[in-house]
């Protein structure tokens, strides 16, 4: 984990600024049209890292399939709110089936990336877009409570599941 | 500032993982500290910096959530997410498991002492709160299992000076117990917490009770015996609790842990950094309360307020 507290210098996870990373049309896909938003928000200097959040998330695979997410559109929407001042990164997911027993996991493995790629002093807030699934506010509650995400992950079954659904795709 | 804490000294104390807890034994003289990494550690103060005296490692199988000192100061007992409790024993330099409490169904969230020090009690996620008592010969036996709560249970303090019990937990509320008839019975439910109570504590005199929750307020509690004059109302001979007064708006995220130290409470809240974030004093008078609020990271040692 990075040691430095300025986001600019740290975290080995941030692509270069040379372009590694490739727009794609998505980007300027007006389902994203928030993140946009929040770009007007920020220094000019998040706006990469915020990028990079997004980038991060997307990569996650669905449980099930060997697909991303977002080419599953299992996660129809998310939307990211990144305040470097105040160390907090908020992640908005919309699952597409408002019954997705799915959820609670996917919102774990969101956590998860975060928790792994991002610098220590930040805290994440991972929840369900409201309004979008039948048991958000009990999924929001468990995602939130931080003592029981640590005991969840270290039941090795559900985080290698979870490791399963970080990796990248051979 | 007047009357701020000052940070003494800030040391790592459970190499690359968290610290969960740490809680001073009855003199001050020790600071037992638990974490990620499945060990209990007691520190202890020599010159100006602070080492440590002991690792107790071989104890549990996986996080160790919380310690607690019997009040003679003499027994250290441990609640991990193993599911057991162990009980260790202070030896000359180091300290020794004499016995291990089993039963909860899973993670063990919280161990505390009674002042009489004959008895133990236990929370866990399973949503049950156990009542052990000890003998002079260290045999400790499970004398009630209380399923009261609906969800997890976080945290469980005694009295000071009565043999009651308080519990709180993801169920949004706070539940008071007692002893009737050789069995544990939920004596009170208090409602009013929006979300996950995290912790709760007695004051010194045992009349006022504050619990701190996820929804980002402290709330105080007072303690109403039959016939007072207030009017309020309690069932049959028993006590009875109301909330008096809820402070919001000092918080902008969950507020972990809550400590009363005479008439002042220190509020703990996890800022999940590693650096001790600008330390914020405030005092406020409530009545007769004085409360300060002392943001601290659970990494680092907490100045916890039972040291003065």
């Amino acid at each position: 984990m990075a040691e430095g507290t300025r986001l600019e210098n740290a975290n080995p996870l941030i692509y270069q600024r040379s372009g590694e990373r490739q727009l794609t049309a998505e980007d300027e896909d007006e389902d994203f049209v928030d993140p946009i938003d929040d770009r007007e928000i920020f220094d000019i200097d998040l706006n990469f890292f915020f990028l990079n959040i997004l980038h991060l998330i997307r990569s996650i695979n669905d449980p099930e399939h060997p697909l991303s997410l977002e080419e599953l559109n299992v996660v129809e929407q998310m939307r990211v709110h990144v305040n470097d001042n105040e160390s907090t990164v908020s992640v908005e997911f919309t699952p597409t089936i408002p019954h997705c027993s799915m959820a609670t996991l996917i919102g774990l493995s969101i956590k998860v990336k975060l928790l792994r790629s991002l610098p220590d002093r930040f805290k994440i807030d991972v929840h369900i877009s409201p309004g979008t699934h039948a048991s958000e506010q009990a999924v929001n509650k468990q995602l939130a409570d931080k003592e029981r995400v640590a005991a969840a992950l270290e039941n090795t079954h559900l985080l290698e599941v979870v490791n399963q659904c970080l990796s990248a795709r051979v | 500032m007047k009357d701020c804490l000052k940070l003494l000294t800030r040391f790592s104390a459970h190499p690359d993982s968290r610290c969960w807890f740490v809680a001073w034994n009855p003199k001050g003289t020790l600071l037992a500290s638990c974490g990620g990494d499945r060990a209990v550690r007691v520190w202890g103060r020599e010159g100006d910096s602070w080492v440590c005296k002991s690792v107790l490692s071989e104890g549990h199988q996986r996080t160790v959530r919380k310690v607690a000192w019997s009040p003679c100061g003499n027994y250290l007992a441990s609640a991990s997410f193993d599911a057991t409790t162990c009980i260790w024993k202070k030896q000359q330099d180091t300290f020794e498991c004499v016995t291990t409490l089993e039963g909860h169904e899973n993670e063990v969230k919280c161990v505390a002492w009674a002042p009489s020090g004959n008895l133990l009690a236990t929370c866990s996620r399973d949503k049950s709160v156990w009542v052990w008592e000890v003998d002079e010969e260290d045999e400790y036996e499970c004398v009630s299992v209380v399923n009261s709560h609906t969800q997890d249970v976080k945290h469980v303090i005694w009295h000071p000076n009565q043999e009651l019990l308080a519990s709180c937990s993801y169920d949004n509320t706070v539940k008071i117990y007692k002893e009737d008839d050789d069995d544990w019975i939920c004596l009170d439910t208090l409602e009013g917490h929006e979300s996950t109570v995290w912790s709760v504590d007695f004051d010194k005199t045992g009349q006022r009770l504050a619990s701190c929750s996820d929804d980002k307020t402290v709330k105080i509690w007072r303690e109403y015996l039959p016939g007072n004059e207030q009017g309020v109302v309690c069932k049959g001979s028993d006590p009875c609790w109301k909330s008096i007064c809820t402070l919001s708006g000092f918080h902008t995220r969950t507020i972990y842990d809550i400590s009363c130290v005479a008439t002042d409470i220190f509020i703990k809240m996890d800022t999940q950094t590693l650096v001790i974030p600008p330390l914020v004093c405030r005092r406020l008078r409530i009545h007769s309360w004085f409360m300060s609020c002392a943001p601290c990271n659970p990494k680092l040692v907490d100045v916890d307020s039972k040291n003065g």
